[in-house]
Order: C-alpha cells, then structure tokens, then sequence
C-alpha cells in the first residue's frame, strides 16, 4: 500500500530473481530542465523476461525506454547490459546498440530505402554480413511478420502496421539480446493495432527478452511477465499482470487503471 | 536582321565557342570541387564535435560575406604570382593559362562551398531526427549513419537550392575574366573594345550563350527535384 520508490526497487529484486539479469538499471535520474524526468529508478529485465512498463502520459516510461540504449542520455545512475555499463559515445555505444533492438512509435524507415534494403542495412553495414546471406535472413524475417510480398516496395507505399511489422523485422535482423518497444501501436489506426501486436506476441513466446512501453493493457495482460507502472518520473508499482490489474496496491495505480478500464 | 549578322559576323572573327567551352570547363570542375568541399563543411557543421561545429560555422559565414572577386584575387595574385606556388607544368606551354585556369576553379570551389554547404544543412533539416536515431538504433556510428542514410536523404532535399547555386557559379565564372582565363565575359570585353557598331549584338550573343547553358539547368533541376523527392 504505499507509493514509495524505495519498496518498489525492493520489489524489483525479488521479480527478476528468478532469472539472469540482462538489462539493469541502477538509481538512474534524468531532467528535462526543470522536469525531474527520471527518479532514482532501478530496474532489473530478466533474460527472456518481458516487461511491459505503463503508466499515464509524460510519466517518462519512453524516456526510460530510450535511456536503455542511449538514445536519451543519464545525468546520474548506471545502466547495464549483460553485465557491460553503457559506453558513452563512439564505436563501443554503435556496438552495444547494435545489440538492442528498438522499434519506434512513428517506425522511422529509412523513407529512401526499398523494405528489404532496410532490413538488411544493419547486418550489412554494421554486422559485416555479405549481402546475399543478408538478403536471404531479411526475406525469412519479412516472411515471419507477413510482409514478405512488400519487399522490393518503400515505406510510404507501406500501411502504418506494414511499417511497424518491417521495423520489427529490422531489429530482429541484428539478432539483439533484448528488444525495445516504445509505444509501438501508439501511431497505428485501431484496425491495424492487432496485427503488430500478433508479430509481439509471437516474439515474446518465442522467449525475447523485451521492453515494451505501451497502452495496450491486452498486450500487457496476455504476454507480459512483469508490468511496470510509471508516475511523474518514479517506478511506482510493480508486479505481474494479474496481480498488477486485478489488485494495484498504490492509489496512483487504481487511479489509471479506474480511468482507462472503465470504458 | 541586323542583330543576327552582327552576331555572324563576331562568330567568324572570334572563336566564341572555345570561350563558351573555358566557361562550361569553369562551371564543371568547380562544381565538382564546390559539391566535394561544401559537402564536407555540411558535415562539420553538424559533427558531434564543438570544435569541428565552429570551424564549419566560420567557414560558412566568412566565406559567403566575402565577395567572390577578393577570394579570387587572393588564389590567383596571392599563392599564384606572390607565393610562386604553382599547379601546372611550368615546362608546358600553356603553363600561365592553366595556372589561371585551376587558381580560379580553386577560388570559385572555395566560395560556392559555403552556399553548398548551406543547401546542404537545409536538406538535413528535412530529414526527421527519427531518421537518425533509426540509423543508431541499428548500431550505425556517425559517418555510416550519414552516408547511409541521412545524406541520401538530405541531398534529394537541397536538390532545388543546389541548382540555384550552380546557376550562380555559372554565372560567377565571368569573375575569372579578371585574372584573365579566356572565358566568355573575356572574350567579350574584347569584342567591345574593338566592334563599337555591334554593341547590342555582342551582349545578345554573350548573353544568349549563358541561357544556353543555365535555363536547362534550372528545368532540370526542378525536374531532378520532383523526380527524387522522398516519400513520407
């Protein structure tokens, strides 16, 4: 019953007890000018484990996400992955992002390359692959999220959820440790949300280890090991979905969810 | 009539299209030098690195508010006749000519590569940040993350700008006249000098030669603009 961040970090512990740790974060603060974005937040992913982080808007759950490979830098704290503190820039940061997907809210599909070539851009350039074995794994990825027969097209031909499943195909073909999402439904027509979140799915059974900033309570629900659940910059409550829905211990918690499942 | 036996006339007695071949020379290489400079100073500009930053701005800005006539007076008088520095053969005939030649392509690339560079900058804009953050996401450093996907993107933006700019240098090549590369502004103070009843022929001509060559530019650069254009 209580909205401190110090038991939720004690919590944190306990979850991810069960398996290795892959991503850590360690009293992690960040500001935005005045705005204390981030607070003092420590989080453990598990191996295989996905965590569905939720939480009202600008509460900084896509902040968090994107501190996780560096595309948002820390003012103080520690994030590791596998066990290797983030580097700050240069060579070292390209090689550990290269090991952690991300998929974005608006996709971001490099708008002058046809969908295959997007694909196989990272395992060519990055990975060093020749580019008919890149080629080859990237028409097997686009043929797991269903867009195999769109590949010679470019994004903009592409619907939203076409794009986003391409996206995904794109951070499975550096075949990362541990997958981010940050809101990835959030810029899809309604219609088009399930598809993507089939291809999530899929990738969580197939044991991923992800992060996934959503508002997709389904999702949360159906694939999530653990959900997150963020406030002003804090970790506020954590636990597995069902506790987590059916029994929120903080009074922020009961509050979000009173306002988006009453409908 | 007049006008176009006049402007027979200055054809026979001048060679006007060795001049508008020096001219289409000039406009060629230093194109290609301004394109490669300018391209660097775009990259400076937005480098990662303050210092790498500064000295792009500085380009840029002392360049561009330099009249192109000082920058050319300085490559040519400056390294050339006071530094004795040299790029031609000093064994080849034309040796004098060809200094002048490529000191003044070296002070046209020079100053065409500020505008360059800005066209450049403009076309980066147009690039989503998403972009480049897509581009690290995959473990793209910062020069693979340009080449690869930021600069494909942002020249296909700066086509439009980058055709004015190269109207312009067509047009600036007449500056070389005064370091005397035999071009067509050259051939044409010339022709002034010694044909005072073909006047109004001689600056048709000359003038006619210059649409020759930038109308099509700018259609085709506006064609080029609509054709590349990026999809979002």
């Amino acid at each position: 019953m209580s909205d401190s961040p110090k038991v939720a970090a004690d919590d944190c512990a306990t979850h991810a007890g069960e398996r290795p740790p892959l991503v850590r974060l360690t009293d992690v603060n960040k500001h935005f000018g005045e705005l204390h974005v981030l607070q003092d937040i420590n989080l453990t992913v598990g191996l295989g484990e996905v965590v569905v982080v939720i939480g009202p808007s600008g509460s900084g759950k896509s902040t968090l996400c994107r501190t996780i490979n560096r595309l948002e830098t820390i003012d103080s704290g520690e994030i590791t992955i596998d066990g290797v503190k983030l580097p700050e820039e240069g060579k070292a940061l390209a090689e550990l992002r290269a090991d952690v997907g991300m998929v974005f809210q608006s996709f971001n599909l490099f708008a002058h390359k046809s969908i295959v070539d997007n694909v196989t851009l990272g395992p060519i350039k990055v990975r060093r692959q020749p580019s008919s074995k890149a080629r080859a794994h990237a028409m097997e990825l686009l043929e797991r999220v269903g867009v195999a027969s769109q590949a010679e097209k470019y994004p903009a031909q592409l619907s939203g959820g076409q794009q986003q499943r391409v996206a995904i195909a794109r951070a499975l073909a550096m075949d990362p440790k541990v997958m981010l999402f940050d809101e990835p439904t959030s810029a899809l027509d309604p219609e088009m949300v399930n598809e993507v979140l089939d291809v999530m799915v899929d990738l969580a059974k197939q044991g991923m280890t992800m992060v996934v900033v959503t508002h997709e309570m389904g999702f949360a629900r159906k694939a999530g090991d653990r959900v997150v659940f963020m406030a002003d910059g804090q970790l506020v409550e954590q636990a597995d979905p069902e506790t987590f829905f059916d029994h929120p211990q903080s009074n922020r918690a009961k509050d979000f969810l009173g306002k988006i499942l009453s409908h | 009539m007049d006008l176009i036996d006049g402007m027979a006339t200055l054809l026979s007695r001048y060679d006007v299209l060795a001049a508008f071949w020096m001219t289409v020379k000039l406009t060629f290489v230093a194109a290609i030098g301004s394109l490669l400079i300018g391209t660097i100073v775009a990259i400076l500009r937005v480098a990662p690195v303050g210092v790498l930053q500064a000295f792009g701005t500085v380009y840029v800005h002392a360049i561009r508010n330099t009249p192109l006539t000082l920058i050319v007076f300085f490559c040519a008088f400056g390294f050339m006749n006071t530094m004795g520095w040299s790029i031609a053969s000093p064994e080849s005939p034309t040796s004098i000519a060809d200094n002048n030649f490529w000191f003044g392509v070296i002070g046209l690339s020079i100053y065409h590569a500020a505008f360059v560079a800005e066209a450049l900058r403009s076309g980066i804009n147009t690039v989503p940040t998403g972009q480049a953050e897509a581009a690290r996401a995959i473990g793209l450093s910062f020069m693979p993350a340009l080449a690869n996907v930021i600069l494909p993107q942002a020249f296909r933006g700066a086509i439009a700008p980058l055709g004015t700019t190269l109207i312009a240098l067509t047009k600036n090549t007449t500056v070389l006249a005064t370091i005397g590369v035999a071009e067509l502004s050259y051939i044409m103070s010339g022709m002034l000098e010694f044909n005072i009843s073909l006047l109004f022929a001689i600056f048709v001509l000359i003038a006619l030669a210059f649409v020759i060559l930038t109308l099509p530019m700018g259609f085709f650069f506006t064609w080029l603009s609509r054709r590349l254009v990026v999809a979002r």
